[in-house]
């Protein structure tokens, strides 16, 4: 039998369990910053930034770890930014919805969802053995490039597909051609949502262990070529805080990366405003 | 299609040390170890650049196969379809049956260990310690500390599936230290403060101990090449095995490949 | 061409994992591999289902804690907070999602497990600190994928309701989330591929012992640790079997896949 509760004290009711439940969800959100930033941040100083680790990251600082975090995603972005940004125009520009576009979406998609330790499988197959490449740079940033490439397309095309049509139109009506209209129209206008695009996945590229472990090693020297292997901060942080090497240092490491993501979080979401302020 | 014959030039000249430094790659336990000898080589030739890799013995040992590494570390001994390979000892390492500082136990006979390990004691009251049921915690299938293990301890009987599996002796370690119902092994060199590491068969892990082969619990560590070792390969290894470093050895916690005559 | 990458690409990685892992598979029967118990590599005996076990347990554990906290944060936050509040905390909530998965499993380490080990019993490191945790890290996806569809339900379906003389929660339950329903519902499949995908985080809290868990305290090991803690010593054909792990992951993730796409395709009209 149903008990008859009144509609506002059942609104009343339920509106307070589900404010409780959403302060702890903020609660629990925000203590995980808070805790990381005040055990790591007293760790980070200058030298911190600018030293290499010694000892295996027991005494120095992340320099080396800071210097491969930054090649390996460079690496990753330009090599994935032209595919995708390219994917993304073909599939918008030059072809109608066929089951090749349906394809290839749908490739994409199915990219997006696997998870990155099959990206390590498949990297350390194909570019540490196969290829002989060993861990390095290369392997690293390649194996990255093919797992933030869904990113990029997804957020690329839908960028270009709200470039409104008129665009378009005027450019051919002043005799352009479909190339020049691309490069010179819509490409320039849906350029800050491709840069959003990019800016996620540079935050994931900076936050993924599992795939770069395999493909890129932990040495601790600053890479000097494509082929020097190097470790990441979030690999260092990994290791420096299971091998309980250094706890001081792995705080740290983890207060710089919370503050890295952070702020290209801020300039991921002030871009994305003035993209949708242009066109919404 | 265009990017596989791409990847096809750029591994052509991939290969050659001169770019990317000696490569060493393997067994993490003997890792933080080469990263201390490699820090010394470094300093005496400040030109030379060595890579230490961590990655398991396994991959290390396929690595030097394949030309991926050009020197591979293991921790356990070769399996015998990897005698393609060959082997130079660098050093012994002794395992080390560690428990929590607060855990009154000093010793275990090899027997209590065995049972510990394959599940048949599950509760520390079974040797006299307080009632509390036992944190087994072991390290994954493949590693050459646990093949080690298995081959001197358990000989025959598995190693329980219930047992919390780790990758590292420094995660082993570290679980050790903050649960005071948990037993594990480790290195020897990586003992410390944190953990008590107890007497096997009434013998103390010691240096005397292992020197005179009364503590029975030591397995080599290996640098395996492809080939007889040439050039920075081989310039490397004889920096490891020579009696400076070899003494070296000795103040890190491991086992030097002469004795003290 | 380049268009095709994405296609490729994944059609190499398709090809590299089956290529590596389906002889071991065919070799000793697909049946021993799902549904063997026993894992014991090193005698050639590659049972998977504890881990297959494991990862639907840990994986439906993180929805049973990241869905209602999930789901009642994007309601608090569309239907009964002001906007202000929304434009404040929805950025800071996405941000989190870009926390790497590592510092999530380190904090489980430090402050979750000796508090189960301390007041619940057993090892600390289980099924539940692990679902805990994943729970956790899926909340970001569910909110902010919540709130876009909830926030895309058309105005007049919520002032026509109201109108009606429903209670706000009369329009949350019987309109707004009947309209948002696929919205919500993909979310949560999009959280429950990360949540099977982890990897890094759950080895650092879930013990990783290759059984099935007896109870929510004992330790788990899922399909992705399995390949992550075993692949750097593996060799031969245990290492096979570790790419066979990663098959089985990949079917999986696909049919979760053709789901939410199946999901979000009926969502555009």
């Amino acid at each position: 039998m149903k008990i008859a509760v009144p509609p506002r004290t059942e609104q009343g009711i339920i509106r307070a369990l589900l404010w409780l439940l959403t302060a702890i969800t903020v609660f629990i959100l925000f203590f995980i910053i808070f805790y990381v930033l005040k055990r790591g941040l007293p760790v980070v100083s200058l030298e911190f930034l600018a030293q290499n680790p010694t000892e295996m990251g027991k005494a120095g600082g992340i320099f080396s770890t800071i210097i491969g975090t930054i090649a390996l995603t460079l690496l990753a972005i330009l090599i994935a930014t032209p595919m995708g940004v390219g994917s993304a125009i073909f599939l918008t520009e030059y072809t109608r919805e066929n089951w090749i576009t349906r394809m290839i979406r749908f490739g994409s998609e199915c990219l997006a969802g696997i998870p990155s330790i099959i990206f390590g499988l498949f990297g350390f197959i194909l570019f540490v053995t196969k290829l002989g490449f060993g861990w390095s740079l290369l392997s690293g940033g390649l194996t990255l490039a093919f797992m933030i490439l869904p990113t990029i397309i997804r957020t690329s095309e839908e960028a270009i597909r709200s470039v409104p049509y008129a665009y378009r139109e005027v450019s051919f009506s002043l005799g352009s051609t479909k190339w020049q209209t691309v490069t010179r129209v819509v490409l320039p206008s849906s350029l800050p949502g491709i840069a959003t695009g990019v800016i996620l996945s540079i935050g994931r590229s900076i936050g993924e262990t599992a795939a770069v472990i395999f493909t890129a090693g932990s040495s601790l020297h600053v890479p000097t070529s494509l082929f020097s292997s190097s470790r990441t901060m979030s690999v260092h942080f990994y290791i420096l805080a299971r091998e309980g090497i250094s706890m001081d240092n792995a705080y740290g490491t983890a207060a710089v990366l919370i503050i890295a993501i952070l702020g290209i979080n801020v300039l991921a979401y002030s871009l994305m405003n003035r993209f949708m302020r242009r066109y919404c | 299609m265009f990017f596989i014959a791409f990847f096809g030039g750029l591994s052509g000249c991939s290969r050659g040390t001169a770019q990317r430094g000696l490569v060493v790659a393997g067994s993490t336990s003997v890792q933080p170890f080469a990263d201390h000898w490699a820090e010394f080589y470094m300093k005496d030739y400040p030109e030379r650049v060595v890579n230490i890799q961590g990655g398991g013995s396994s991959a290390g040992i396929q690595a030097a196969r394949e030309g991926a590494a050009d020197i591979g570390m293991s921790s356990r001994e070769l399996k015998p379809e990897e005698n393609d390979l060959l082997e130079v000892i660098v050093a012994w390492d002794g395992l080390a049956i560690i428990v929590h500082p607060d855990n009154g136990l000093e010793g275990l006979s090899q027997e209590e260990v065995r049972g510990i390990f394959s599940g048949d004691i599950r509760n520390w009251s079974t040797l006299q310690e307080p009632d509390h049921a036992i944190t087994v915690v072991t390290r994954e299938e493949g590693s050459g500390t646990r093949a080690t293990f298995q081959e001197m301890v358990m000989k025959k009987s598995r190693i329980s599936p219930r047992a919390i599996v780790q990758d590292s002796n420094g995660t082993v370690r570290e679980i050790v230290a903050n649960d005071p119902h948990s037993i594990g092994y480790i290195s020897l060199g990586l003992v410390n403060n944190k953990v008590k590491a107890l007497r096997f068969d009434g013998m103390e892990p010691t240096y005397e101990n292992i020197d005179q082969k009364k503590y029975r619990l030591i397995r080599p560590f290996l640098f395996v090449t492809k080939g007889p070792p040439s050039g920075a390969a081989l310039d490397f290894i004889n920096f490891v095995i020579s009696r400076r470093i070899q003494e070296l050895v000795r103040l890190d916690g491991l086992v030097p490949i002469f004795r003290e005559d | 061409m380049i268009a095709f990458s994405a296609v490729s690409i994944l059609l190499i990685i398709t090809i590299f994992i089956f290529g590596e892992g389906m002889p071991v598979m065919v070799k000793y029967g697909l049946r021993k591999f799902l549904f063997g118990l026993d894992w014991f590599p090193l005698e050639r005996s590659y049972g998977l289902l504890p881990m297959i076990i494991g990862s639907l347990m840990v994986t439906g554990g993180a929805l049973v804690i990241g869905v209602p906290f999930g789901l009642a944060c994007a309601v608090v936050l569309t239907e009964f907070s002001s906007k202000r509040l929304r434009r404040f905390l929805k950025p800071i909530i996405e941000l989190l999602a870009g926390i790497p998965s590592v510092v999530y499993g380190f904090i489980g380490v430090v402050i979750l497990i000796p508090f189960i080990r301390d007041h619940l019993g057993g090892p600390g490191f289980s099924v539940l600190a692990s679902s805990v945790i994943l729970g956790i890290m899926i909340l970001p996806t569910i909110i902010s994928i919540s709130i876009d569809s909830l926030e895309a339900v058309p105005r007049t379906y919520r002032e026509g309701s109201i109108a009606l003389g429903a209670t706000r929660w009369q329009t949350t339950r019987m309109v707004m989330f009947p309209a948002a329903k696929s919205g919500i519902i993909a979310s949560i499949i999009l959280g429950m591929g990360r949540a099977i995908g982890e990897t890094m985080a759950v080895i650092m809290v879930a013990g990783n012992a290759a059984t099935i868990p007896r109870s929510l305290l004992d330790p788990v090991r899922t399909l992705t640790s399995n390949i992550a803690l075993e692949l750097g010593y593996a060799a031969g054909e245990h290492r096979q079997a570790l790419f066979a792990t990663g098959v089985i992951l990949f079917v999986i993730i696909m049919i979760l896949n053709t789901i939410a796409n199946m999901t979000s395709r009926k969502r555009r009209p």
